[in-house]
């Protein structure tokens, strides 16, 4: 039997001289009706350039094809060649027979368009609807990816959205019109977890309704283990490994495969936490940062002039302390307000109420005046690129009112041979360093000033996961070597596992469960703990099915004066503690 | 609505400092009516002659006086009286300004016409020689004086052609269409030229940003052919720097062509402001200044309400 889509030997480059820049070498697969097939790979290995070769979206995208051959199945079991298709033949190609999802649901829509015309355009265009017709039809397609109240929503604009439902809708118009193949590329990398198990149990149920074929490119191995019947695993394009999912994950054969699922944190439910805590072993030591009663509120207005009518409840209430040594994670959905925190922590954002007090560590007579450093997500925004490495590192010095000394040198020097960066880098740009380079420079610009707090915000969210390895490994070193405290906002389970002492989950604007990794991750108290743990995909939970949960994270917007009730706790164990739910 | 009462209500203030401006900035110009007036023969006045003159122009008083004067004027709607004209101020201006406003629209039409097909045809060509030849083309149209245009457009019709640009009495457009629109079409080119240059080259810029947008390659993920994704997807998303940029222009264009006026011989606003100033017309300045800035304002109004037309992303008035 044919198959749907046949793939072999794809050449792909960019440039003036394609030939010379391949990024996809060789690549060479098949897919059966039905089936799905994941391609996993770390940025740079050319998984999403092949996605893209295979609708020839590449074209645009600064990309050639160099050889190789792509051939489709239609219905009537003819075959399609991909490559050698003209472009209006493809226009009827792409969205009929291939549809197709992206990365960022946000910016993957057109901002100007409302998501109903945007749904009705992909029947125009290959079913010939117009007018009420195509207006039904898009109603359909919405039911169909489960948005409640979708008659209303045809009418918003994408900004009106949230992400998830984006990609819902995102998922509408790829199916509109059934296609045979759906490639999905990291459809829910942007996304938070809780939302991510949501889309990945509609694209199973959808799967199954329509017996589509998909590819779905992800660098999470974890994720694909619940969808995917074939893994191809991708290195510097090249398939370095394909073959069924069990076949891969229990026995993967090649060495990056097995490189790419022992650097993937695996989550393991609180079993895997670290170890060497301070507060067990009964260490009375002075709190580097303790913070009581932190509120953060943005007023709204409803004009210019008049007053305030309401606020934004970023950060209701929350109290917590932070030893020397010790790392608190606070985990959170997007808008939960664990940024918010951080932000209020180092005076970025104004606190509306509340304290904190930074315990100056006793251990360093050169305590500097500003004992808390940050550390962003993104380490490509995060540097000036027209500054050397040099001007960055000295910036935070200058920033204090220092001047940049012999020892002020010899203290970058130091840093940066200990965040392992080559020894030449003080004369370098940033562009000149890949990701998990500039995310050292970050941590070495963050210790210039000798902190005792560190703030890190996603500061490992944006990484390949084997930079992530190691850039957390980094991070526990340099934690035990300074006695640093680390303030570590993440959405990710698996990496807080690895490097949290104490988790502090962060539900609406305040913390609803609180205590030691171990005890908050295996055994969760709090219903929101438990969902955000349940929504972790793992390779051990390969089998199991996800409920579709329609629910939205309850507005944050409060009347004026509005204060909530007084947080009612209830104590599980000596380190543990939870939030009475009503 | 309530955006735009609160946006009409800052209009007075704007004005009340413009009006400042202009009348401390005409002051200090060296010379007064009379001498303007009278030139050399101003020296050969009597001080009571003088004084008289002075009185009869209101320029006897102190600077505050004369400027509590003239705003009370405006506020019962009277600019004053032109000192060259001999009649009020609001009748000069507005006798100009259909003119000015008329040849502003249509240099504004041939620019949007000429500029954002050339910017749309260069971004879908990028780096195509049809594109550098755009781009060329557009260079050479932005860094052409205008005085260089209008005569090279003049000079070639009568020496090519044996045409001559229609000059004499200008002719209202709801006089005499025909010749009106041929008195106005060599002038709006010539300013249009210059403005199809610079749209030409931010409608590129920003066609070629948007080509790049996540959502154009989901538009041709669903099978959108060429022309669709230029026009229905990508286009409504350029036309912001687009809208901004002729907002600039064309507020500009209505505080008159001095240089096109003259070679064409037109009798727009700009070239009577440059009268009025020369000949320290202070009431005709002051009046076609504060029009001018009026004008300018209103403009930017249509440029932000343009903007929310075009993008449902901005509100208008909210924080």
């Amino acid at each position: 039997m044919t198959p749907l889509l046949s793939v072999s030997d794809l050449r792909v480059g960019f440039g003036r001289n394609p030939q010379a820049n391949e990024v996809v070498r060789g690549v060479s697969f098949d897919l059966a009706d039905g089936e799905t097939l994941a391609i996993v790979g770390e940025s740079g290995s050319g998984k999403s350039v092949t996605a893209l070769s295979i609708n020839r979206l590449i074209d645009f995208g600064g990309g050639r094809i160099t050889g190789g051959a792509i051939k489709l199945k239609l219905a009537d079991g003819s075959l399609f060649d991909l490559m050698t298709a003209s472009e209006p033949q493809l226009t009827g190609i792409r969205g009929a027979e291939i549809g197709m999802i992206f990365q960022e649901p946000m910016t993957s829509l057109n901002p100007v368009l409302t998501i109903g015309r945007q749904i009705e355009e992909s029947f125009q265009l290959h079913r010939g609807l117009t007018g009420r017709q195509a207006t039904a039809a898009a109603r359909d397609a919405l039911d169909r990816v489960r948005i409640p109240d979708a008659a209303r929503r045809l009418k918003y604009t994408p900004n009106q959205l949230s992400g998830g439902m984006l990609q819902r809708v995102m998922i509408a118009i790829a199916l509109a019109c059934n296609p045979r193949l759906l490639i999905a590329d990291e459809p829910t990398t942007a996304l938070d977890v809780t939302v991510q198990a949501q889309i990945m149990a509609l694209l199973a149920e959808l799967k199954r309704e329509t017996g589509m074929s998909m590819i779905f490119i992800t660098h999470d191995i974890g994720l694909v283990a619940g969808i995917a019947d074939k893994v191809m695993v991708m290195q510097n394009g090249q398939a370095v490994e394909q073959g069924e999912l069990n076949q891969i994950l229990d026995n993967p054969q090649h060495p990056y495969t097995q490189h790419l699922l022992h650097a993937v944190p695996h989550f393991a439910n609180g079993s895997a936490t670290r170890s060497d805590g301070r507060r067990d072993k009964g260490a009375s030591t002075e709190p580097a940062l303790k913070v009581d009663g932190l509120v953060v509120r943005f007023p709204l207005k409803s004009s210019f002039f008049s007053r305030a009518t309401g606020a934004v409840h970023a950060v209701d209430g929350v109290d917590f302390d932070l030893m020397p040594g010790e790392t608190l994670a606070i985990v959170g959905e997007s808008g939960s307000g664990k940024s918010t925190t951080a932000r209020a922590v180092l005076g970025l954002v104004r606190s509306t109420r509340g304290s904190f007090s930074v315990g100056v560590r006793k251990a360093s007579a050169e305590q500097s005046a500003l004992p808390v450093q940050m550390v962003f997500q993104n380490p490509y925004a995060s540097l000036n690129p027209r500054l050397s490495i040099e001007s960055i590192l000295a910036e935070p010095v200058i920033a204090t009112g220092g001047r940049v000394k012999a020892e002020t040198r010899a203290r970058m020097v130091s840093l940066l041979e200990r965040v392992g960066l080559p020894k030449n880098s003080l004369e370098r740009y940033p562009h000149e360093f890949s990701g998990g380079q500039r995310q050292r420079l970050c941590i070495a610009r963050a210790l210039m000033l000798n902190p005792s707090v560190v703030v890190l915000d996603e500061a490992v969210s944006a990484l390949d996961v084997s930079v992530q390895a190691k850039v957390l490994e980094l991070l526990v070193d340099l934690q035990r070597e300074f006695g640093l405290a680390y303030l570590f906002i993440s959405h990710d389970m698996a990496v807080v596992e690895r490097i949290a002492h104490r988790i502090a989950v962060i539900y609406a604007g305040q913390i609803v469960e609180i205590g030691d990794a171990t005890s908050v991750l295996s055994k969760p108290k709090h219903s929101y703990t438990k969902k955000l743990i349940a929504a972790v995909p793992t390779i051990d939970r390969r089998h199991e099915h996800f409920e579709l949960d329609t629910r939205q994270v309850p507005s944050l917007v409060r009347p004026q004066g509005f204060e909530p009730a007084p947080a009612r706790w209830e104590q599980f164990g000596p380190d543990h503690r939870a939030r009475a739910e009503a | 609505m309530n955006y735009l009462m609160r946006r009409l209500a800052t209009f007075p203030l704007v004005l009340l400092g413009v009006s400042i401006l202009v009348f401390v900035a005409i002051r200090m110009v060296p010379g007064d009516s009379i001498t303007a007036m009278l030139g050399t023969e101003a020296g050969l006045l009597t001080p009571a002659q003088r004084d008289s003159l002075a009185a009869y122009f209101g320029i006897d008083q102190p600077w505050f006086v004369q400027y509590w004067r003239w705003i009370g004027g405006i506020l019962h709607g009277n600019l004053g009286i032109s000192v060259t004209y001999g009649r009020p101020v609001l009748d000069v201006i507005l006798e100009r300004f259909p003119l000015t406003l008329e040849l502003a629209i249509l240099s504004m039409i041939i620019a949007l016409a000429v500029g954002m097909p050339a910017g749309i045809f260069a971004a879908t060509h990028n780096e195509k020689l049809s594109d550098l030849g755009v781009r060329i083309v557009a260079m050479i149209g932005q860094s052409t004086p205008s005085f260089v245009l209008g005569l090279l457009i003049i000079y070639t019709l009568s020496a090519g052609f044996g045409v001559l640009p229609a000059m004499g009495e200008f002719a209202p457009l709801w006089q005499d269409p025909l010749r009106n629109l041929s008195q106005l079409i060599l002038p709006a080119i010539t300013l249009g030229f210059a403005f199809a240059a610079s749209v030409t080259r931010i409608s590129r810029s920003a066609m070629l940003d948007v080509l790049s947008d996540d959502y154009v390659r989901t538009a041709r993920s669903k099978g959108a052919s060429a022309r669709s994704v230029i026009w229905r997807h990508a286009l409504p998303n350029a036309l912001i720097p687009v809208v901004t940029l002729s907002g600039i222009e064309f507020g500009y264009l209505l505080g008159g062509a001095v240089i096109v006026e003259q070679i064409y011989a037109l009798p727009g606003l700009g070239r009577m402001v440059l009268d009025a100033i020369q000949q320290r017309d202070y009431a005709l300045v002051q009046g076609s200044v504060l029009f001018i800035a009026f004008n300018f304002m209103i403009v930017n109004l249509l440029v932000d309400l343009a903007y929310v037309a075009l993008d449902p992303r901005i509100r208008l008035g909210e924080q």
